[in-house]
């Protein structure tokens, strides 16, 4: 069957009349959904997933045609050259093609699987190809080569067919029906978590959560729920109920990182009319109904723009060593990374660490860092170590002042000081030492290490004391939230054998995550008026 | 109602010319310390040709999460600053018994100790206390607190501690809690543990 393709192709690309080409194209696209559908065994959304790619960024959505050759899906440069404002020319007598963004340059040549971005070369998973006027090239070039002149992010997400460009929070949906009923119970998961909304209109829910666009592959249906799709809003989720359906409720419960938007929707009251979807909620025709449409977090806002995350210790300050020899900085630096990564991809955040390698950095130099990057969030990841070999599991520390700075700051936010300001009136100015910003951050701070002590205990041992206050030096320092993680003993032989596991590192990067989002959204919350 | 009234007032005059003239020394001679909250129970009263007081020291306790007050006869000394000095190099020096461990990094001494008028002292320790340190914030805290109870705890003429290393305002022992300033004693680490 292979064998034919090619031969197919061969002929396609001898520059064959585009028409005829196409139809090739659309029979091989057809034999490879059928070999894909044998293979995966899922039938029906193998059909979807042969569409175009979408591209989704600030400015919305749009497609990226793509063709299939040779089994690989291709795209091609001129294609790229209007979605993505690059510059493509062709170099005839190199028989090569060029690609250039800002005097940052790719150049590839026909029938290589490589391109050499910036003089760096990179290799691809099959070859570029130069049919009739256009040259093609797969996919991955959009995220292995063209990310790398590009000033935005560029992230391929294969599975849903999507290419992610910029600072786009895109959570994937899940729906499902998991009881016809009646009653009709429907599910919602959105993940990574983010902020959801539930309203209620007559005939159905609109369920609104706060990211930029949506990862929704397939609409679902049963029961009393005619549809969940996609709504109009590209961050917008239309559950539409059948006319038998009573007045659903819904409730939004986040767990692992996940947003689940649980919907039970109850058969009509058959002594009432049939006018009650109109009325948001009739006195009595739902006795059992609970009170308004459940809570949810309500993102409107979006003032986060930064966090930092502080690896601990580095350069000879290797910190705590383990019985086996490994260094905390070490694996601070690993799970920051980890860490950074996530909330970078999954958040659109921007995300600064103190630092990126192995090196030493005094502790102001590391508030510094937090300060003078307006991060809106503070997190210092360490690994703890104790005199008892026995002794494990995860701290967080947040700030204590001692009676005297407590003081110093009462009395420097009550007076202050005014200063007249350019044209007119006055300016109140708080005067806290620098190195007690943290003063003004207290009561969040312990808000924060809460929500870090819930989510670590989900997925991490934890020490017989989790969260305490202590005189940290470097939290005093921060004028943001802020938080010092301690992830695991190194002190203790079994917790350095897990220490030394990605799985480890990833569960605790994943745990932090979680807090950040679920801090993100109450502190969000908390400033909206 | 004779003789038997007549003694009774005697020891009575007695008694209170004695405290008297204990006060009146008192007021002339340079302040001494007194243990603090000590319980005088432990100590047995056998007049021995060094005088000692009891202090309170402060060990890791058996589970390293807080520390263990365990009470120590330590030389009585003159001042207060002689007294500190006594009650730190025996915090420092001493190896915890059986259960107990230790906080304080190996090989680290006292270079000096000075207290103010304010009541605030300051322990200078030598450099082991941060080479020697094996680090984690909760053994820091520990290693910190242990030094600042120990003083603040013994001595009611000092209010707070400010450790520094080799003469100098230190950051921190291990990178973590912040020594720049003053520090006051810190109940909440510590957790009676039985001795013995």
């Amino acid at each position: 069957m292979n064998l034919n393709l090619e031969r197919e192709f061969i002929h396609c690309d001898a520059g064959a009349r585009m028409r005829s080409c196409e139809a090739v194209q659309l029979r091989t696209l057809a034999v490879t959904i059928l070999i894909l559908a044998f293979v995966a065994g899922t039938g029906g959304q193998d059909l979807t997933q042969a569409t175009p790619l979408t591209l989704v960024s600030r400015e919305g959505r749009r497609p990226i045609p793509t063709t299939v050759q040779a089994g690989r899906e291709v795209v091609a440069l001129d294609d790229v050259a209007s979605l993505f404002r690059v510059t493509v020319k062709e170099d005839t007598l190199a028989g090569g093609v060029t690609v250039s963004y800002r005097g940052r340059t790719i150049v590839a040549s026909a029938n290589r699987p490589m391109a050499s971005v910036d003089g760096r070369v990179v290799s691809l998973p099959s070859p570029v190809i130069r049919a009739g006027n256009r040259w093609l090239v797969p996919i991955e070039f959009l995220s292995v080569a063209l990310a790398s002149i590009y000033d935005q992010r560029i992230e391929l997400r294969r599975a849903s067919r999507l290419v992610v460009v910029g600072d786009v929070r895109l959570p994937r949906v899940t729906t499902n029906i998991d009881f016809a009923g009646p009653p009709t119970r429907a599910s919602i998961d959105v993940a990574p978590a983010a902020a959801v909304t539930v309203g209620t209109e007559p005939g159905r829910l609109i369920v609104r959560v706060d990211a930029d666009a949506l990862d929704f592959p397939s609409a679902t249906g049963g029961g009393l729920v005619q549809l969940i799709r996609q709504g109009d809003q590209p961050n917008q989720i239309v559950v539409t109920l059948t006319d038998a359906a009573g007045i659903p409720r819904a409730t939004v419960t986040t767990a692992n990182n996940v947003a689940h938007v649980a919907i039970e929707v109850p058969a009509a009251a058959t002594s009432e009319s049939k006018a009650t979807p109109n009325e948001p909620r009739p006195p009595d025709a739902e006795p059992r109904a609970p009170e308004p449409v459940p809570p949810v977090s309500i993102v409107a806002t979006r003032n986060w723009q930064t966090i930092v995350i502080d690896p601990g210790h580095g350069g000879d300050d290797v910190g705590v060593r383990g019985p086996k020899g490994i260094e905390e900085k070490q694996l601070t630096l690993d799970i920051a990374r980890r860490l950074r990564a996530m909330i970078e991809n999954r958040l659109g955040l921007r995300v600064i660490m103190t630092r990126e390698d192995d090196r030493a950095l005094g502790l102001d130099e590391r508030a510094a860092v937090a300060n003078n990057g307006k991060a809106n969030l503070l997190i210092s990841l360490h690994v703890n170590g104790s005199r008892v070999p026995e002794q494990s599991g995860a701290e967080i520390f947040h700030l204590q002042l001692d009676r005297e700075s407590a003081q110093v700051v009462r009395v420097a936010t009550a007076e202050g000081a005014s200063l007249p300001a350019l044209g007119g009136g006055v300016r109140r100015l708080d005067l806290i030492p620098w190195d007690l910003a943290q003063a003004r951050h207290l009561d969040e701070s312990s808000v924060l290490a809460s929500v870090l002590q819930e989510e670590l205990q989900r997925q991490v041992p934890m020490s017989g004391h989790p969260v305490r206050q202590a005189p940290m030096r470097l939290l005093a320092a921060a004028n943001m939230p802020a938080a010092l993680v301690e992830v695991a003993y190194l002190t203790n032989p079994q917790q350095e054998a897990r220490l030394k596991t990605d799985d480890f590192k990833i569960t605790v990067a994943q745990a932090v995550f979680s807090a950040i989002v679920r801090f993100r959204a109450w502190s969000e919350e908390s400033q909206t008026p | 109602m004779s003789m038997r009234v007549w003694w009774l007032a005697f020891i009575g005059g007695l008694a209170a010319l004695v405290l008297i003239a204990i006060s009146i020394a008192r007021m002339y001679a340079p302040p001494r310390a007194v243990p603090a909250e000590t319980p005088v129970a432990s100590a047995p009263v056998t007049p021995k040709e060094t005088a000692h007081i009891t202090a309170t020291l402060f060990f890791g306790a058996p589970d390293g999460q807080s520390l263990a007050p365990v009470r120590r006869d330590v030389p009585l000394a003159e001042t207060v600053v002689d007294q500190g000095r006594q009650i730190l190099t025996a915090q420092l020096a001493e190896t915890p018994p059986a259960p107990f461990v230790s906080v304080i990094p190996m090989g680290t001494t006292l270079r000096a100790l000075y207290v103010t008028d304010k009541g605030d002292a300051f322990v200078d320790l030598s450099a082991e206390v941060v080479r020697a340190h094996p680090g984690g914030s909760l053994n820091e805290l520990l290693t910190v607190y242990a030094i600042v109870n120990a003083v603040a705890a013994n001595l009611p003429a000092v209010r707070r501690v400010q450790i520094l290393v080799d003469g100098k305002e230190a950051d921190t022992i291990a990178g973590h809690v912040d020594l720049r300033r003053p520090l006051t004693r810190n109940d909440s680490l510590v957790r009676e543990t039985d001795e013995k």
